[in-house]
C-alpha cells in the first residue's frame, strides 16, 4: 500500500488558516526566526541548493538556484513573487494551500526576501479563488500585528511587506514573464529570455517567481535540513508532489506522495482505481500542456524526468483519469479548445496554430478527417513546438502527439472507418434497434425528438439512420437495452 | 495580540499555545469541519451548523469546533474530522442531511462509530 507524505500540505485540514495562533502553535514562521537569528542569506540559499527543491510550477527549475541568481545583483528593491495563478483544468493543489494553510506561503515569501536581499513580495492571484484572496488577506494582517512581516521582523533589520495583486484568470499569465507583464498592469503577454526576471523583473527590479506548491515546502525543509528532505524523491526529483487526480477515478482527491511513486500506486492504491467495473485506458498528467500516458506507463515512477521521457510533464499537478468511454481524439479536442481560447495571441505559431490543430481535430470528429490530415496534424503540431514564443505554446500540441502516437488506431478508426471506438464522438455513432430485445413498448418512439423511429405496438421498432440526430434519448429510455450505441 | 520580538519570543508563544492545546485535546473533544470552497460548496457550513446545534439540543458542552482548510478527500465531502479525549482522531466523510446530528448523537456521545469513516494513509512532517 503506497503512504502518502504531506509536506507541502502538512497544515491543510489541521490548523485553523485564519488564526495566526494556530500556525503559530504547530512551529509556524520558526523557520523564518531561524533564518534571520542564525542564518546568512547566502547560506540559506546554499541550503536551499542542497535540498534539490524544485519548482513546482511545472517547469521544475531549482528554487536554489533561481534565489542564487536573483541574489547576486545589486538593488535598492527586490521582489519576491508568488505564482498563485493556478489554470490548468484539473488543478486545485494551489488553492487547497491557499485556503488551508496561508501563513506557510507569506513565511517562505519571507525566507526567500531574506536569502535574495528582497524586501517587497506580491502575490499574484486569480480573482476566481475569493476565499483564498480573503484569507490571505486575513494572514498578511495578523502576521503583521504579529510582529513576523512588516517592519523590522521579530525584532532585527529585516523588514518586507507583501501585497495582493488581481489576476483575471489567464492560463498564459502562469508563465513567469507574462504575469510580471500582467502585475505591471500591461497585457499578460510572455517576453523573450534574457533578460531573466532574476536579474530585470518586476519594474526592472531583480524578481524571483516561485509558485504556491514550490514556497509550502520551503519552512519545512528549513527546520528539517537539506539531508532530510533530498532523501525522499527520486535521483532527479527529491521530496513530494501534490496531485490532483480527477476524471474517471473512485477517489478523486488531492493528495501528496513522494517522487518515484508509481502511477499505479496513485491511481490504484491511493486513488481506489476505475469506477463502475470499467477498464483504464489513460491518465493525462501535466494539464493542457502534458500527454497521456497508458498502461505500459504504469509502473514508472513518477519524476520529471521520467514524465518527459514518456513525453508528458509534470506540470502543476493535474492528473486526469480516462476509461474505455473516453475517445483520445475528444480529449485532443477538449485540451486544444483550452489552449485555443487561453493563447494570448503575441505569436503566430501559438494563435494560428492551435485554431488550425483544433479544426482538424474538429474535422476528424465530425467524420470527415483524411488520412492526410492525420499527417497535416502531426506535421504542424512539431512546427507550432519549434516556433512558439512561450511554454504555453510550446507544449500546446502536446496532447495531440502524444495521443496520435499512443492511441493511433483511434484515429486511424475515426478517419478511415469512420467510426469512434469509444462510441464518443456523436457524428460517427449509429443508435440501432436489437430486433431480440425490443418488445414493441413504443417508449422510444415517443421520446425521440425528431420522430425518426417507427413500428407499431408490440413489434420490433426502426430508427431512421439519415433523420437521427444521434441524441441518445431513445438509448436512455429503453429499458430492455434493445438499443445501443455503435 | 502582543508582539513577537524574536526568536525566543516566538518559540516561547509556540510552546505556551501547544500546552494550551494539549490540554485542551485531554479535556475536549474536537471536531475539525473542512471549510475550503468545495467543502463549502457540498455542505461544509451546514454540516457544522448541524452538528453545534445538535451538541445544544443533547447538553453537550465540552465540544470544540475549529474551521479547517481542505482535508483532501473530494470525493468524500463534506468531512469532518472528530477527535474524543485522549483517541486518535477519526474522519467522516459524505456527512449530509441527518449524518451530522448522528455524529453528535453516537460518536461524540458515546464514542459508537458510524458509517462513512475515512481510512487515512499517509505521514505528516511535523516540526
Amino acid at each position: 500500500m503506497a503512504t502518502q507524505l504531506r509536506i507541502a500540505t502538512r497544515n491543510s485540514g489541521f490548523i485553523d488558516p485564519e488564526s495566526v495562533e494556530s500556525y503559530i502553535a504547530v512551529g509556524g514562521y520558526q523557520a523564518l526566526g531561524k533564518c534571520l537569528s542564525k542564518m546568512k542569506p547566502a547560506d540559506v540559499i546554499e541550503l536551499m541548493k542542497n535540498s534539490g527543491l524544485r519548482g513546482r510550477g511545472g517547469a521544475g527549475f531549482p528554487t536554489g538556484v533561481k534565489w542564487g541568481f536573483a541574489a547576486k545583483y545589486e538593488s535598492d528593491i527586490k521582489h519576491v513573487v508568488c505564482n498563485a495563478d493556478e489554470g490548468d483544468p484539473g488543478a486545485f493543489m494551489d488553492r487547497a494551500v491557499l485556503e488551508g494553510d496561508p501563513h506557510s506561503v507569506l513565511e517562505a515569501m519571507a525566507i526567500g526576501a531574506y536569502a535574495i536581499g528582497g524586501n517587497k513580495g506580491t502575490i499574484y492571484i486569480r480573482a476566481e479563488y475569493p476565499l483564498a484572496i480573503a484569507r490571505l488577506k486575513m494572514a498578511i494582517e495578523q502576521a503583521k500585528e504579529m510582529g513576523v512581516l512588516g517592519d523590522n521582523i521579530m525584532g532585527t533589520d529585516f523588514c518586507f511587506d507583501l501585497e495582493l495583486k488581481y489576476g483575471a484568470g489567464a492560463f498564459v499569465c502562469g508563465e513567469e514573464t507574462a504575469l510580471i507583464n500582467s502585475m505591471e498592469g500591461n497585457r499578460g503577454e510572455p517576453y523573450t529570455k534574457p533578460p531573466f526576471p532574476a536579474e530585470a523583473g518586476y519594474w526592472n527590479k531583480p524578481t524571483i517567481v516561485n509558485n504556491v506548491e514550490t514556497l509550502a515546502n520551503i519552512p519545512a525543509i528549513i527546520m528539517k535540513g537539506a539531508d532530510w528532505f533530498n532523501k525522499i524523491g527520486t535521483e532527479t526529483s527529491k521530496g513530494t508532489k501534490v496531485f490532483c487526480i480527477c476524471g474517471k477515478i473512485a477517489n478523486v482527491g488531492l493528495i501528496e506522495v513522494p517522487m518515484g511513486t508509481t502511477l499505479k500506486e496513485v491511481i490504484y492504491d491511493i486513488g481506489g482505481g476505475i469506477p463502475g467495473g470499467k477498464e483504464f485506458k489513460a491518465v493525462q498528467t501535466g494539464g493542457p500542456s502534458g500527454g497521456a500516458l497508458t498502461y505500459k506507463d504504469l509502473d514508472a515512477p513518477i519524476d520529471y524526468e521520467n514524465l518527459v521521457a514518456r513525453q508528458s510533464m509534470m506540470g502543476s499537478g493535474g492528473m486526469i483519469v480516462m476509461d474505455e468511454e473516453d475517445c483520445m481524439v475528444s480529449v485532443a479536442k477538449f485540451f486544444l479548445d483550452f489552449t485555443m481560447d487561453e493563447t494570448c495571441g503575441k505569436c503566430t505559431p501559438c494563435r494560428i496554430g492551435s485554431k488550425r490543430i483544433y479544426e482538424l481535430l474538429d474535422k476528424i470528429t465530425i467524420g470527415q478527417g483524411t488520412e492526410e490530415d492525420l499527417e497535416k496534424l502531426r506535421s504542424l503540431s512539431v512546427n507550432i513546438k519549434d516556433t512558439a514564443l512561450c511554454g504555453l505554446g510550446q507544449t500546446m500540441p502536446n496532447p495531440v502527439l502524444s495521443t496520435m502516437r499512443v492511441f493511433e488506431d483511434e484515429y486511424r478508426a475515426h478517419v478511415i472507418d469512420k467510426k469512434c471506438p469509444a462510441g464518443v464522438c456523436a457524428e460517427l455513432l449509429e443508435y440501432t434497434v436489437v430486433d431480440q430485445k425490443c418488445v414493441g413498448c413504443t417508449l422510444c418512439a415517443k421520446v425521440c425528438p425528431v420522430n425518426c423511429i417507427s413500428g407499431k405496438p408490440k413489434e420490433v421498432h426502426v430508427i431512421d439512420q439519415a433523420a437521427c440526430i444521434k441524441c441518445g434519448a431513445c438509448l436512455d429510455k429503453c429499458k430492455f437495452d434493445a438499443i445501443i450505441k455503435q | 495580540m502582543t508582539k513577537i520580538n524574536s526568536l525566543a519570543d516566538l518559540q516561547e508563544k509556540a510552546e505556551k499555545l501547544q500546552a494550551a492545546k494539549t490540554k485542551t485535546m485531554n479535556e475536549k473533544v474536537i471536531v475539525r469541519v473542512s471549510l475550503a470552497t468545495c467543502s463549502i460548496a457540498s455542505g461544509g457550513k451546514e454540516l457544522m451548523a448541524a452538528m453545534k446545534e445538535e451538541c445544544a439540543a443533547q447538553g453537550i458542552a465540552n465540544v470544540v469546533f475549529k474551521q479547517v482548510g481542505c482535508q483532501t478527500y473530494c470525493y468524500a465531502e463534506p468531512t469532518v474530522e472528530i477527535t474524543l479525549p485522549g483517541r486518535e482522531p477519526v474522519t467522516f466523510g459524505y456527512v449530509k442531511g441527518d449524518k451530522a446530528k448522528e455524529l453528535v448523537q453516537k460518536y461524540i456521545k458515546s464514542g459508537e462509530l458510524v458509517e462513512g469513516v475515512i481510512s487515512t494513509n499517509y505521514e505528516r512532517v511535523v516540526f
